[in-house]
């Protein structure tokens, strides 16, 4: 019995003397921090994705009162986060716009040609590397989910060969963007309803040899959107943009694509 | 000159299956001119040439078409008499995308080569001129502008000519056949190279399974003067690169990153050294090249001598047509060759093969985990260590792979072939390159822009 209490007094009394010295250390040896540090970082979204440039949020906060960064930086931060960044920092907020990520394609395996079998690694980089993928088109996703793999909140899933974004989860990080060996992510306002599903900037009949659901460069949209004053959409080549800078809003172009890439929201709802 | 075996063995190599008993015995036949040739600006490694044609032109055989555009690139010349229909942005076999002048033949005989030299009287500037003029390549594979590598900087003296007959990818037969039927051209190629080369030994490297074609080549040799010798090497993958043939001859070791000049090797493939002899004496750029058209797929397998620009589906054409189960196609050999997806890519000056396999030889695998046994580690030419490296690599850790040598991976395809999981080592490793390269250009951008800001 007396060994138990023995055990018991000495485990509380070596408790007491570690307690006494990290009290004693507190007080002496604390490192005085910016306060702000913590609260902002506990202000930001926490993705710790890196899209601001700094190793997480709180190199982020860190760099934000030491003011080496732009509040707004930080692409996954919508507006109510940002003014309680900058009420902490006491300046005043400069208004974001919220951006998400969108797949500039819609070559599904039914509606993309493919020309050939890949059975190689998966990853989009190497398939692009073995004569160009699997699919006939070489300005379209290639479905082997690069940015699925880097995106920090599994907002991107791979549905039946083709990327899609997760409208509600995506924070607009950009890592998708970088990592397509293709360039069809890009980053657009949220609230951009109307988009062009195609980055394929050749002629009409070269893109019906690759794709069912590609971009011919018909204008058809831009004389239906108020023509080309209304500076909705811009051309590259034989390929529709949509001028993110003003956007169209009217649902009703989509019906009228002959080619069925222009497509109203997007952005897939995985049910995360 | 004489006839020596090799003793020296790289570490490494594996023994595919060869199957060049297709087109072995087949006599290098000259294809009719196609209809279209597709003639692109980057045939060569390095800068790809500046297109100095228009649509509309009219060009005639062996007029310049392309210049070189950088010190590493070669000038591109017609394959063909007609008229520039377009020019056209055209994937090549490798991937990539370069400008090509699609040309409408037209049948003439009309040429526009250069004056015919006497590499004799000529000066060595003259001939190195020539070589530069007439667009000549590397016609193994790499494509690496032999003007470049006939000119070593001053401080460097070339003390060994090989010459590259090792022909070691599966299937392939065309430089075979150029020394069985062209060995003097090949002679005169040599001599013209040796005089540029300030005089140095030639070794003239041979697979042993090639008894014909060095008999070929010890006829047409020999009464040349000098230390010439043609050296027989065992069979084995990939005997045909560069730095494996360096020490199967020579033993001497191409340190990391460097060029065989720093060694004193100068390598050039039989192709090449046949095209340079026709490039002087003839005043003939490199406009046309045999290519083999082999494979199991193909009704009637040959040796092609076909203009630079032929598109594939003319070459399979020409070559009794496709068979119906032909599952992959493969711009030279099922080694170190692209995989195509479309026939309508056209031949370049490194083009030394097509090979059509069917169904039946194409094995369909699924990757599965590194069993640890170490075969690739045994077959790795370079003495790499392609599992850790592979395993790396898919788990995106490319700085182990930096760290493991894989920039010293040659791409021969050993590890890959004789893994028993099936593993995509060799795709491993290629990406892993890929990353490397594009990362180096990233920082050399970057250091760049700040030089740029701080000036």
């Amino acid at each position: 019995m007396s060994a138990v209490l023995i055990a018991i007094g000495v485990v509380a009394g070596v408790g007491a003397v570690a307690a006494l010295a990290l009290a004693i250390a507190d007080k002496y040896l604390a490192v005085q921090e910016d306060p702000r540090i913590g609260l902002i970082t506990a202000a930001l979204p926490g993705a710790n994705c890196g899209g601001c440039g700094f190793p997480g949020c709180d190199g982020y906060a860190r760099a934000l009162v030491a003011g080496t960064a732009a509040n707004g930086a930080c692409s996954a931060a919508d507006d109510k986060c940002v003014a309680e960044i900058a009420k902490i920092l006491g300046v005043a907020a400069t208004a974001t716009e919220k951006r998400v990520a969108i797949v500039h394609c819609c070559g599904t395996r039914s509606n993309a040609i493919r020309v050939g079998d890949y059975n190689g690694i998966a990853d989009c980089a190497a398939a692009a590397a073995v004569a160009g993928g699997d699919k006939g088109c070489r300005f379209g996703c290639l479905g082997y989910g690069a940015c699925a793999n880097v995106c920090p909140k599994h907002a991107i899933s791979i549905v039946d060969g083709l990327a899609k974004v997760d409208k509600r989860l995506c924070i607009g990080c950009g890592k998708c963007v970088n990592v397509c060996p293709r360039r069809v992510i890009e980053l657009v306002p949220a609230k951009a309803t109307v988009h062009v599903l195609c980055n394929n900037p050749l002629r009409g009949p070269d893109v019906r040899k690759v794709c069912q659901v590609g971009c011919m460069g018909c204008h058809l949209c831009e004389k239906n959107s108020g023509g080309k004053e209304a500076g909705h959409f811009t051309f590259d080549g034989f390929l529709a943009k949509v001028n993110y800078e003003n956007y169209p809003t009217d649902g009703a172009l989509v019906g009228k694509c002959p080619a069925k890439c222009i497509v109203e929201d997007a952005h897939f709802e995985s049910g995360h | 000159m004489k006839t020596v075996k090799s003793s020296f063995k790289f570490h490494g190599g594996v023994h595919p299956e060869y199957h060049k008993d297709l087109a072995r015995d087949k006599a290098i036949e000259a294809i009719p001119l196609p209809g279209t040739l597709v003639i692109s600006m980057s045939q060569h490694l390095g800068a790809p040439a500046k297109c100095i044609v228009k649509p509309g032109d009219k060009v005639v055989k062996g007029q310049l078409i392309g210049e070189k555009g950088g010190f590493i690139s070669a000038n591109v010349h017609a394959s063909a008499c007609g008229t520039v229909k377009s020019i056209e942005l055209k994937q090549g076999a490798a991937g990539g995308y370069a400008n090509a002048v699609v040309l409408e033949t037209e049948a003439s005989d009309e040429t526009a080569y250069m004056p015919p030299l006497d590499w004799k009287t000529a000066t060595k500037e003259e001939l190195l001129k020539r070589v530069e003029d007439a667009g000549i390549c590397g016609m193994g594979g790499a494509g690496f502008p032999s003007s470049v590598k006939l000119n070593p900087p001053p401080d460097k003296h070339c003390e060994y000519l090989i010459l590259n007959g090792a022909e070691c990818e599966p299937y392939l037969t065309a430089d075979f056949r150029m020394m069985l039927e062209r060995a003097d051209r090949v002679r005169t190629g040599v001599e013209i190279m040796r005089k540029v080369l300030n005089g140095p030994a030639v070794r003239i490297a041979v697979e042993a399974n090639k008894p014909e074609a060095i008999a070929a080549l010890e006829k047409a040799f020999a009464d040349i003067e000098g230390n010439v010798e043609i050296v027989v090497l065992p069979v084995l993958y990939p005997q045909g690169s560069e730095k494996h043939q360096i020490y199967a001859t020579v033993k001497r070791i191409v340190p990391e990153g460097g060029l065989p000049i720093e060694v004193g090797c100068v390598v050039e493939n039989i192709g090449t050294v046949a095209a340079i002899a026709d490039a002087v004496t003839l005043g003939k750029p490199l406009i046309e090249r045999v290519t083999t058209v082999t494979g199991d797929g193909v009704n009637d397998p040959k040796n092609v001598l076909a203009p630079c620009g032929t598109r594939y589906e003319d070459m399979v054409a020409f070559a009794g047509g496709a068979k119906e189960d032909v599952r992959k196609v493969l711009s030279g050999g099922p080694m170190m060759g692209f995989n195509v997806a479309d026939m309508s890519i056209s031949t370049t000056k490194t083009t030394s093969g097509l090979t059509l396999l069917t169904e039946k030889s194409v094995f369909q695998y699924s990757s599965h985990p590194c069993i640890n046994c170490g075969t690739c580690l045994r077959a790795c030419p370079m003495s790499l260590n392609p599992a850790a490296i592979s395993c790396a690599v898919e788990s995106d850790d490319i700085a182990f792979a930096e760290k493991y040598g894989v920039m010293n991976c040659i791409e021969c395809g050993a590890c890959s072939f004789s893994c028993p999981a099936y593993r995509d080592v060799t795709q491993n490793c290629r990406r892993a390159k890929a990353a490397i390269r594009t990362r180096i250009a990233r920082e050399k951008a970057a250091t760049a822009a700040a030089a740029e800001k701080r000036s």
